[in-house]
């Protein structure tokens, strides 16, 4: 039984003057700690779908069931993180990592232990009573990450999380994000333009062409690099294979 | 080690100068503030201006000596400080909640948009007399002006600053299921004080002008009236004494909404 099914969906934005149709028949089933990377050009409808998936949007047309059930926000069945960190600036980040929490009364002593260990384990000591602009940008996604694991989705939607920022807190944090689904076995999305990126990190890639939005071919990743951390499937020999054929796919892509 | 006492002895050097800067800024500041009053004193004793317009300090400190002792002065204060103080705080919370009803309905803030355009454009002290007769010459209508000159203008400010926020905050507070009410109390508000607390130092001044202009009009207690009173028997020592206490006090009033806003607006920025 698939975990995620997407039926059919299809969105237009309607605005006074134009009618955009961001997305059309995209039809897809993500299993139980599957990790799917969503790849295409810019303006192909991936922050659409993921904000349909996690119910913030209604699609024009179409289905999203998560085991079967349409999608309720108030059970927190899926984290969100947005393109950008997004984290309250009059909130200290022991504030903002307890937010999604807060909204939903499950607050007690074990959850907030509970999160405030994971922020530890995500190599954030001693930030708690800190305020966001009083962190780098690297220690800002991080925190946002706490932030959505705090609540524990069961499926989890990263949108460009590592776009902002330099190479080598990419990789590293690439590795850490990787570890940490890993250990909690959970479902995961990850949005990039980084084609280096979906292939050392996921186990299937879906490539979307553009306007409209549709799912163009899609890709596994070899079971040698899926089972590596990221950092060492860059290093594989098969991982430059992938990217090349990919590459040649998007390169087919794009309007002359 | 020699390369760390370098960097102390640099940063004490920065110290004293910042401290020296300050000095000079202070003594300037007195300077003026005495200079002013010496040319004055000096201007009206020799007849230079007219002392009985332009009257002079020694004669203003006279007046506020006597004025204090009979009392008069701390019950005419007493009554203006609570007239503005009551409108400044009714108009800011008023102006406030009605913005927190146009953000929450998007359809009536669109139909009361031309009103509020209109309403903001009329000079609201020329109500006065309309307020009066309504509500009485008493502290309610005056309380009414002051409340008035402030309220609509706050409406509009803060509505602008809740609609402006980003909406992606919103979107994240969505994601954990979060209701309405609940992304205007963890998002649109705490995004908003800024613009809420230099809303409040405006409508300091604001509610200092409709109180002084109600008083005006009633003229029976309070500073505005000590000011109409005094205008009419020609004592310009009088209006003079309850220009500079209100000056005094609005100061006072503008300090303490900063002392709120260093409480209210965190962000590590201290
Ligand atoms: N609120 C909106 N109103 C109207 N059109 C929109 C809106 N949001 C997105 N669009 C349009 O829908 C299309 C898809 O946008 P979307 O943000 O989903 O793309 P994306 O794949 O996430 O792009 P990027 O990689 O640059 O983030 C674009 O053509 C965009 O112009
Ligand atoms: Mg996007």
């Amino acid at each position: 039984m698939d975990f995620l099914t997407l039926k059919g969906i299809q969105h237009t934005y309607f605005t006074v003057s134009s009618a955009t149709t961001a997305l059309k028949d995209i039809s897809l089933e993500v299993k139980e700690g599957e990790f799917v990377s969503f790849l295409g050009p810019s303006g192909c409808g991936k922050t659409t779908l993921l904000s349909i998936i996690a119910g913030l949007i209604q699609p024009t047309n179409g289905k999203v069931l998560l085991e079967n059930k349409p999608v309720n926000r108030a059970e927190n069945d899926i984290g969100y993180m947005l393109q950008q960190d997004y984290l309250f600036p009059w909130k200290t980040i022991e504030e903002n990592i307890l937010l999604g929490l807060k909204i939903n009364r499950s607050l007690d002593d074990h959850k907030r232990e509970q999160t405030l260990s994971l922020l530890r384990q995500m190599g954030l000591q001693n930030v708690e009573a800190d305020y966001p602009k009083q962190l780098s940008g690297g220690m800002r996604q991080r925190v946002a990450l706490v932030r959505t694991l705090a609540t524990e989705p069961k499926l989890l939607m990263l949108d460009e999380p590592f776009s902002a920022l330099d190479f080598q807190t990419k990789l590293k944090l690439e590795d850490l994000v990787s570890n940490t689904l890993k250990r909690f076995n959970k479902t995961a999305i990850l949005v990039t333009h980084d084609i280096g990126e979906a292939i050392a990190m996921s186990d299937r890639i879906i490539l979307f062409s553009a306007s409209p939005g549709t799912i163009h071919k899609s890709f596994p990743v070899p079971s040698e690099l899926k089972k590596r951390p990221p950092f060492a499937a860059r290093n594989h020999p098969l991982f430059n294979d992938l990217f090349n054929l990919i590459w040649k796919e998007l390169e087919s892509l794009e309007p002359e | 080690m020699n390369q760390n006492n370098e960097v102390k002895l640099l940063h004490e050097h920065y110290l004293k100068e910042l401290k020296r800067e300050k000095r000079l800024v202070r003594f300037s500041q007195l300077l003026i503030f005495i200079l002013f009053f010496a040319c004055w004193e000096t201007a009206s004793k020799n007849q230079w201006i007219d002392p009985l317009l332009f009257s002079s300090p020694s004669s203003i400190w006279n007046l506020f000596i006597s004025k204090s002792l009979d009392g008069s002065l701390a019950a005419n204060l007493s009554i203006t400080l609570s007239e503005t103080v009551l409108g400044f705080i009714i108009g800011t919370l008023l102006g406030t909640c009605l913005a927190a009803l146009l953000w929450w309905s998007p359809i009536l803030s669109k139909v009361l948009d031309p009103y509020l355009v209109i309403l903001n454009a009329m000079p609201k002290v020329a109500l006065g007399p309309i307020l009066i007769v309504a509500l009485g010459p008493n502290m309610a209508s005056i309380v009414a002006m002051g409340t008035l000159v402030s309220v609509i203008i706050t409406t509009i400010v803060v509505y602008t600053s809740f609609k402006e926020v980003d909406p992606n905050f919103i979107k994240v507070l969505q994601t954990f299921g979060a209701t309405r009410r609940q992304c205007f109390k963890e998002a649109i508000l705490p995004a908003s004080f800024p613009t809420i607390i230099s809303t409040l130092k405006v409508n300091v001044g604001l509610s200092w002008v409709g109180v002084i202009v109600g008083e005006f009009l009633v003229s029976a207690k309070g500073l505005g009236y000590m000011i109409i009173y005094g205008f009419q028997v020609f004592d310009f020592t009088l209006v003079l004494l309850s220009l500079l206490v209100i000056a005094v006090f609005a100061t006072l009033m503008y300090q303490l909404v900063e002392l709120l806003e260093k409480k209210l607006v965190k962000n590590g920025s201290r």
